[in-house]
């Protein structure tokens, strides 16, 4: 959930005892009477229920969906409604495909050749970001080639395209409504919270049913997930104009559309992209789950190596994702803050841009008529290299670190998880319910409070209230573990130019190496067990809340920095007295966003023994009888989102609102 | 320099802003009305920013409306153009209230009548200085060639020739008032607005543009309506100047008039630390003929400011005469002049 | 400067297309020399045949086999498509799959799509027989022999205890999709062992990788016929003899797993239009060691699936002739 909305936060009523007392001193003095309570009521009241139990609820879902997939052929909805969308969906798919990745019509090979489409991106990206990115463009997508899978990447680059062009075809209207209009803001923001946090699993089979097995039903799952980001980021761009502009602008008596596209649009151009950037990576996130429906590409190489746990290969897969990410996030970002070309350079520009375009005209002209253009040639191969690489290292590391890593993952376990999951799993639910509430009152509110009320009642209607609890203890202990690498190397990073530049790329790859690639050795490391659940999330979430605090700690004025060092303080000193608490605003997001992300992987847990909410949607997945429940499971993980990010987000607005 | 000539360019009667839910029931409640701006937020929470504000603009009339921050100034500019909307009240330009107007009428008068500058500038920064200071011909229609054509001769007269492909971003805060100004220009308007547009300028800067202005308004003789919080500015530009104090209007005068009759204490304050010989005129100052006056000395106007007649009064040993129309209305010697000069209350 | 050098840039890539437009004319030319894909047999009438690929290697193999065959000797274009086995059931009644190779049980989905909806079809045994139950890695069998007997389990199982069995013994069970009772024969057997979802085929086949590398204990419920066999040789615990029935009621049981007959599933429409892939599926037969040997060129010696199907295929011709006689 991104940092648009902002949500104002009432001063909270407190009573006049603890008023006295700080904020900690009440949160500490909430969780000591709940630990204090728990004793006499434990084990009572837990609300909990068999993996193969169904309640009402569950039954009655299963049934909607059974309707659904019975009267598919003959309801006029499928007909002439679905259907149609699916037919321009798959068709806007195979003309992609057959563009670059698949057979053209009556050709044996696509369309463009790999000479075309490396000469194409290379100049688009030139055109539109610099000759950095241009050259970084080139080398990432002949290094698909020499991977062996260049097929495979075009594959996945044909649906990330088609998906993302949907996206922003609906999204950015959507934002600038979004944008303009505060009710529809805020009717869209809990759709998009939603869009964001139900776990893919859920509805996937469904969309089959929909849209049936194909690249429509892909590209749907996709862009459910990734069009959130482009249109919260075009409305927030949309309100960030700087009013003084608009009022020029209306001062002039420019109409609506023109104050739109001559002031709004161009001024937010920069969060545009940077939305469309989010959305991009969101889309390429989806690649591996969008292969557990017949999606062609990448995805499908690394869910087939996972039968026979071939990490290598799966590894190698997962690499030209990674490098994909890499270098659609650094054309787009370069694209969002390029810098204007000065009035006698323009016309050189110009001349390039021809003599560019020509040379890549001539190129996909190549890639079209010659064969050693159109395949790419068998003779350079690194991605057998990689693949032995990838199976040595993980071989290593199960045989030698194994150890090691099971006497961390116990002591963590009883240390931290197994206590935390007692007092929550085994509290009676009206306690839980109490504390909850409590702590968002202190922590955001009255309002706050009100949502975590609301959420923790549906919860209880889901029917999971026990797995909830389950999956929120791993939730917390994997957020915590999150913020610890924040701080660590987010402070590391934006103290230090040159560990950042070395560093981000490996976060790069954290966030977008499908999590399938390193379940593997994960399982050989952890065991089947929560706490690999909890290092899969850690690894997905860690690098956004580092960049965030990374960039918060850059981002305090060069002057305090100076004054704190003309005042002689070590750099201990300054870590802890300037930087940290200065940056006390990214912390609290850094701790939000991370938390979002740990959820997303919930799912992901289901798969390496983490049980509870993400087993539940996994199961439901696999069973038609279990759907029910699978989809009450999937909606559980929503509300802890909503809950939890509302609680974050009104204790940032209300330290705010303190002026720190 | 003109005050009271044929009918008003604008004519503002009993103009309200009221912001907050049932706005528009405070002006016509009598008891409401009554209420200090605290006293409303207490009751209503409703803010009035504007209360019962009338004044007339005359033709190439420097009007200028002071007042503090939160005084409802920037709010009541605003109201005039309607980009912020009235509650109550009449806003007549050029026998046309504006107020009625639907949106396609006040889109046109925005772009033909009136113009605006702002305090932050409001510039477009993806666009260079010629095509911000063509913006607004853009907005009505104007082809490329004569829209540039025109924006050029803008930028020359502002004095920004040689930066017309620059980028806002690139010019000092001075430059890129120039820019909005020459952008409020370019259209031709009939009156300008110009909401504390200097205010987040240097002093010295300030001082150029406020120079600047008062050289443009010579050259191209436009209404300007001039909104600042700064009382030496609003002397230094204004014919007539408006004081206003939490959304009311205080006072209406010229300078000379602020200055020799403040309305209450709060004017008085505001200008105690003026130099009064500045400001005041020989009308403000002249006494009545005494008997034993010999008017055998130098004739000079009423408007005539007290320091241009310094030199005057003092250098001749007999009163100068105050004539207006060949009428003499009063005298006035080294006594009065120095009274004013050496700060002492006149006593008025 | 970056004028200077993009012109730089510009340059050199004008120069290197021009090197490359003069050099590389010569080269084949697209279209003219292969004719694109190799259906060459008789392009007869067996039109599309899509199947359903379930993602376990021992179906891979079915797969790729019934593929190939399809495919070389009947002309057919297959399309597979990799699916869960709910989707792919899904996938009948919206006209998107023809066949199931190799179905294990799976009585709701019978019950939905065979005898409610009516979109699905029996197509016959596969010829293998599923076997599902609980298994000790080889080296726990050797050390300790009569752990294979369930009633010997409590002895050991403190033994099995983890960081997510509590003060029980772990029982480790798998991909969601598959029949289990284990929770319920825990239970019912008073065993002093706790459930853990591990969540998928990958969690026990690793888990069992690692359990006999570090000779470190581990009982789980896994099946037969699977590759990862070939590579630890797991040994089964014997639960209380299955009989007819005693498996009838879930709650209840306390009974080993039936032996299944993996049977072949085929959509109503597929199997009435009564084609040449049809007739292939129907016919398609063969026993565990068959599947075992091309699951294992697939998964250990890393052939694609239409190499490995080669392999089989040229290796039983008197098999293959026997299905398309059938056909």
């Amino acid at each position: 959930m991104a940092t648009t909305t902002t949500t104002t936060a009432v001063a909270a009523p407190r009573t006049p005892l603890l008023r006295r007392l700080g904020r900690p001193a009440q949160v500490a003095a909430v969780l000591v009477a709940w630990v204090v309570v728990w004793f006499p009521t434990h084990g009572t009241a837990t609300l909990s229920l068999a993996p193969a139990d169904l309640t009402p609820l569950h039954r009655w879902l299963n049934h909607v969906n059974d309707t659904v997939g019975a009267n598919r052929n003959t309801s006029p909805i499928f007909l002439y409604f679905f259907n149609e969308i699916r037919a321009v969906i798959d068709g806007l798919v195979t003309f992609i495909q057959a563009l670059i990745s698949q057979e053209w019509f009556g050709r044996p090979v696509p369309l463009l050749g790999w000479l075309g489409v490396v000469a194409v991106v290379t100049y688009v990206s030139w055109v539109f970001g610099n000759w950095r990115v241009a050259l970084l463009a080139a080398g990432g997508f002949v290094f698909f080639g020499l991977q062996g899978l260049w097929q495979e990447s075009m594959d996945t680059f044909a649906l990330t395209i088609a998906a993302v062009l949907i996206s922003l075809l609906f999204g950015i209207p959507l934002g600038i409504w979004a944008g303009l209009s505060d009710r529809f803001n805020r009717l869209v923001t809990p759709v998009l919270d939603f869009m964001q946090t139900m776990p893919t699993f859920v509805y996937l089979a469904p969309l089959t049913l929909l849209f049936l097995i194909g690249p429509a039903s892909a590209v749907i799952a996709t862009l459910i997930y990734a069009m959130p980001p482009a249109i919260r980021l075009t409305a927030h761009g949309i309100r960030s104009v700087p009013p003084a502009a608009i009022e020029a602008t209306d001062s002039l008596g420019a109409t609506g559309w023109q104050r739109l596209t001559r002031v709004l649009l161009p001024l937010s151009r920069r969060t545009i992209v940077l939305g469309i950037n989010q959305t991009i990576m969101a889309a390429l996130s989806m690649v591996t789950i969008a292969a557990l429906i017949d999606a062609p590409g990448l995805g499908q190489t690394v869910v087939q190596a996972l039968q026979t746990l071939d990490v290598g290969t799966a590894f190698n897969a997962g690499l030209a994702i990674v490098v994909m990410a890499i270098v659609l996030d650094r054309v787009t970002t370069a694209a969002s803050d390029r810098v204007r070309v000065a009035a006698p350079a323009r016309r050189l520009r110009r001349l390039l841009v021809a003599g560019g375009g020509i040379a890549a005209v001539v190129c996909c002209y190549f890639s079209y008529t010659y064969v050693w253009a159109a395949e790419f040639p068998d003779g350079l191969d690194v991605g057998s290299a990689l693949r032995r690489g990838a199976d040595s290292v993980t071989t290593w590391a199960q045989n030698d670190l194994s150890g090691a890593t099971a006497a961390f993952k116990n002591l963590v376990t009883s240390v931290l998880l197994n206590p935390l999951q007692a007092l929550l799993v085994e509290s009676p639910w009206w306690l839980v319910g109490a504390v909850a509430v409590g702590l968002a009152v202190l922590l955001g509110g009255v309002r706050a409070a009100v949502t975590t009320a609301i959420c923790l009642g549906l919860i209880i209607g889901t029917g999971l209230w026990q797995d909830s609890m389950t999956t929120l203890a791993m939730t917390i202990v994997a957020t915590v573990m999150v913020m610890v690498l924040g701080v660590v190397f987010g402070v590391w990073m934006g103290r230090n130019r040159h560990a950042d530049r070395i560093i981000r790329p490996i976060l790069d790859a954290g966030q977008t190496m499908p999590a399938f690639v390193y379940l593997v050795p994960f399982l050989a490391l952890f065991a089947a067990s929560r706490f690999t659940a909890i290092v899969a999330a850690v690894v997905f979430a860690a690098p956004v809340a580092i960049k965030i605090i990374s960039d918060g700690v850059r981002g305090i004025s060069a002057t305090t920095v100076e004054a704190a060092t003309a005042a002689g303080s070590s750099t201990w000193q300054m870590i802890t007295k300037v930087q940290l608490p200065m940056s006390r605003q990214s912390l609290t997001l850094a701790a939000n966003q991370g938390l979002i992300y740990v959820l997303s992987m919930v799912v992901v847990g289901g798969l390496v023994g983490a049980g509870a909410l993400g087993y539940d949607v996994v199961a439901g997945f696999s069973q038609g009888s279990l759907y029910g429940k699978g989809l009450a499971a999937g909606v559980a993980i929503v509300l802890l989102g909503i809950m939890l990010d509302r609680i974050a987000r009104a204790a940032q607005q209300s330290n705010k609102s303190k002026g720190h | 320099m003109t005050t009271e000539t044929s009918s008003p360019v604008i004519s503002v009667r009993e103009l309200w802003k009221v912001f907050g839910q049932k706005a528009e029931q405070v002006p016509r409640s009598p008891d409401l009305c009554a209420l200090s701006r605290r006293e409303l937020i207490e009751q209503t929470g409703c803010t009035a920013a504007v209360r019962e504000v009338s004044f007339d603009v005359a033709p190439g009339e420097v009007f200028v409306v002071m007042g503090l921050s939160g005084s409802g100034k920037s709010t009541l500019v605003r109201c005039l153009t309607r980009l912020v909307e009235p509650t109550t009240g009449e806003v007549v330009f050029e026998g046309e209230d504006i107020l009625g107007a639907d949106k396609k009428r006040l889109r046109d008068l925005r772009r033909r009548k009136f113009s605006m500058v702002f305090q932050h500038f409001g510039l477009l920064p993806y666009r260079q200085v010629v095509d911000n200071v063509a913006y607004g011909l853009e907005i009505r229609g104007t082809g490329r060639a004569e829209r540039t054509r025109r924006a050029m001769e803008v930028i020359e007269l502002v004095g920004l020739d040689g930066y017309e492909h620059s980028y806002p971003d690139q010019l000092s805060g001075g430059m890129q008032q120039r820019v909005g100004l020459a952008r409020a220009l370019a259209g031709d308007p009939d009156v300008l607005f110009f909401d504390e547009p200097f205010s987040a300028l240097d002093p010295l800067i300030r001082r150029d543009m406020q120079n600047e202005v008062i050289r443009l308004h010579h050259e191209v003789g436009k209404t300007m309506v001039f909104i600042t919080h700064d009382l030496s500015e609003a002397l230094k530009l204004g014919d007539r100047i408006l004081i206003m104090r939490d959304g009311k209007m205080i006072q209406c005068g010229t300078g000379a008039d602020l200055v020799g009759a403040p309305a209450d204490d709060y004017v008085r304050d505001f200008v105690r630390d003026v130099a009064r010989s500045h400001v005041l005129t020989l009308r403000w100052i002249m006494r009545d003929q005494r008997a034993d006056d010999e008017l055998d000395g130098p004739e000079l106007g009423p408007d005539v400011i007290v320091r241009d007649a310094v030199r005057a009064v003092l250098s001749s040993d007999r009163p100068v005469k105050v004539v207006k129309d060949g009428e003499l209305l009063g005298v006035v010697g080294n006594e009065e002049i120095l009274a004013v000069v050496a700060g002492v209350e006149a006593g008025v | 400067m970056t004028v200077i050098r993009t012109r730089r840039l510009a340059v050199a890539a004008t120069a290197t297309i021009t090197a490359l437009a003069l050099t590389a004319c010569g080269g084949a030319k697209v279209g003219a020399t292969s004719s694109g894909g190799g259906s060459s047999a008789q392009a007869a009438n067996c039109g599309t045949f899509n199947l359903a690929v379930n993602p376990w290697v021992g179906y891979e193999a079915d797969a790729a086999v019934v593929a190939y065959v399809a495919e070389k000797n009947l002309g057919c274009k297959v399309t597979k498509k990799n699916l869960k086995e709910q989707i792919s059931w899904q996938g009948f009644g919206t006209g998107e799959v023809d066949a199931v190779l190799e179905n294990w049980g799976h009585p709701e989905l019978v019950k939905q799509y065979i005898d409610e909806q009516k979109t699905a079809v029996d197509a016959g045994q596969t010829g293998n027989k599923g076997i599902i139950g609980w298994y000790v890695p080889p080296w726990m069998a050797t050390q300790y022999p009569d752990i294979t007997d369930w009633k010997n389990l409590n002895k050991y199982a403190s033994m099995f205890k983890t960081s997510e069995s509590g003060d029980k013994g772990q029982l480790l069970d798998g991909d969601p999709s598959y029949v289990t009772n284990d929770a319920a024969l825990v239970k019912n057997l008073k065993l002093d062992f706790k459930v853990v979802e591990g969540g998928s085929e990958t969690a026990l086949i690793q888990s069992f990788r690692q359990a006999e590398a570090k000779k470190t204990p581990l009982l789980a419920y896994f099946y037969e016929p699977q590759w990862f066999l070939n590579e630890v040789k797991l040994v089964k615990v014997n639960l209380p003899p299955y009989t007819t029935g005693c498996d009838a009621d879930p709650a209840k049981v306390a009974c080993d797993y039936p032996p299944y007959d993996l049977n072949k599933v085929v959509s109503k429409k597929f199997a009435d239009a009564n084609g040449p892939a049809y007739k292939l599926v129907k016919a398609f037969n063969w026993t565990n060691e068959d599947q075992n040997s091309v699951a294992r060129s697939i998964a250990v010696d890393k052939l694609t699936d239409d190499q490995a199907a080669k392999k089989w295929v040229d290796a039983n011709p008197d098999k293959v002739k026997a299905w398309l006689a059938q056909g």
